[in-house]
């Protein structure tokens, strides 16, 4: 893969490389963030002086339905030892989607100092790269975070409505099987997540991961714009929500949207399908 | 509880006394070293998308194969490199489920992915992973 500064990107100073990483595993300016999906691979091994962020019991609220709050987010980044000004490097599985979406949790925040290592654990893993089972010591800090924007880069059901309703840019980022609403469970075991099946009206189907290439970096500026505007239409000068089943997905398409396309107002809808599937009354296309 | 295969019985108590995140993962992660994926005999790559766990984005695969007994010896794989969850949960129904009478295996339910894996895993984990088992009960349930 290039460079990532030869890519084209709007902003590509928010991906760094595997090299960047290897050169900055003890630069106290910098915490290098592991989130996966797999709640397994951050205990087998780990980037030196990497810390987990889980998305399951550090980012979410416990109880409702949302991430965590002011005091929440205080409490996980001086855990974590960061400061405002601390560079944080999130990298993860599943090219990095787990990665865009703590990312994405910590800008609501306002910690907007946060990047990518382009291409994740994989590539990681597959240049050979040094891994450790050994917890680095952290020594915590006083973190002191405005409380949490979700009025710039998060959607919610009622604002999805009104955008559909006005012809607003909206991309569907989940599999084309679940766009069209197949059911794709084995025979006799139920449908799960949603009640219903199908997209909300409007969206363009776009499934994540065309985003990225089979060694987990992002493709660059030519092809991401063959994808989203060549194909897609979408404008970048006008307001886009992305949504998936739960949020997580369409986080890894609100990084590409933003930071490597710069399109200026991507908001991503978290509630996505297991909301709107379940919502009595709100309109669904197949 | 209906009644499960035995060994499916022991990990469960085992799991009973892990009190940590961290114990949990150390013993699920020496169970996902245990893993074997399906012998070239049963089945090689490109596989047959019929094998396919729909759900499980850890592109696990699994087969069932008649023993003369009338139970069965299963197999799988997980194509993905870092699906260790998928390789530990697909080590234990191995382990516990081939050779296993086909009532107990059908008796199984998918919940049983939570007491080995907590409650605190992301929902498309936790609905890849019981796809695994369903696939495994499915194949037990289609020869009784």
């Amino acid at each position: 893969m290039s460079d990532i500064k030869s890519r084209g990107y709007a902003n590509a100073d928010k991906l760094v490389s595997t090299d960047w990483v290897a050169a900055h595993l003890n630069d106290d300016h910098v915490r290098i963030i592991e989130s996966n999906e797999d709640p397994l691979l951050y205990p087998s091994g780990h980037i030196p002086g990497a810390v987990e962020v889980d998305w399951v019991k550090d980012l979410n609220d416990p109880l409702r339905r949302d991430y965590l709050d002011k005091a929440g987010f205080d409490s996980l980044a001086s855990r974590i030892g960061i400061s405002p000004a601390t560079t944080v490097i999130f990298y993860g599985d599943k090219s990095n989607w787990w990665a865009t979406y703590a990312l994405w949790v910590f800008e609501l925040f306002g910690h907007t100092n946060a990047k990518i290592m382009d291409g994740g654990r994989l590539k990681w893993a597959e240049e050979g790269r040094e891994f450790t089972r050994e917890k680095p010591a952290i020594t915590p800090s006083n973190y002191d975070a405005p409380a949490r924007d979700d009025s710039q880069i998060r959607a919610f059901r009622d604002g999805v409505l009104a955008h559909i309703q006005a012809g607003g840019q909206l991309v569907d980022v989940r599999s084309p099987g679940e766009f069209s609403g197949e059911t794709l469970h084995m025979p006799g075991y139920p449908q799960e997540g949603a009640v219903r099946g199908g997209h909300i009206p409007g969206a363009s189907s776009c499934p994540w991961s065309r985003a990225a290439n089979d060694d987990g970096t992002f493709k660059n500026a030519t092809e991401l714009r063959a994808i989203y505007l060549d194909e897609l239409g979408l404008n970048p000068e006008e307001p886009t929500v992305a949504y998936c089943r739960i949020g997580e997905r369409s986080s890894h398409t609100w990084f590409v949207l933003t930071n490597l396309l710069g399109f200026g107002d991507v908001r991503n809808y978290d509630g996505s399908w297991t909301e709107w599937g379940n919502s009595v009354g709100l309109p669904i296309e197949k | 509880m209906a009644t499960l295969p035995p060994k499916l019985q022991e990990y469960l108590d085992d799991f009973g006394f892990i009190t940590t995140r961290e114990e949990r993962a150390d013993f699920l992660i020496d169970i996902a070293d245990s893993f074997q994926p399906v012998p070239p005999a049963v089945a090689t790559k490109p596989y047959d998308e019929a094998h396919r766990v729909i759900g499980c984005e850890s592109e696990a695969f699994v087969w069932a194969v008649d023993r003369p007994d009338g139970t069965l010896d299963y197999y799988f794989d997980v194509l993905n490199p870092q699906g260790l969850s998928a390789m530990a949960m697909s080590a234990i129904l191995d382990e516990a489920c081939s050779g296993a009478p086909l009532e107990q295996v059908a008796n199984i339910s998918g919940d049983v992915v939570f007491l080995f894996f907590g409650r605190d895993i992301s929902m498309g984990k936790g609905r890849g992973l019981t796809e695994l088992i369903h696939a495994v009960v499915y194949h037990a349930r289609q020869r009784l």
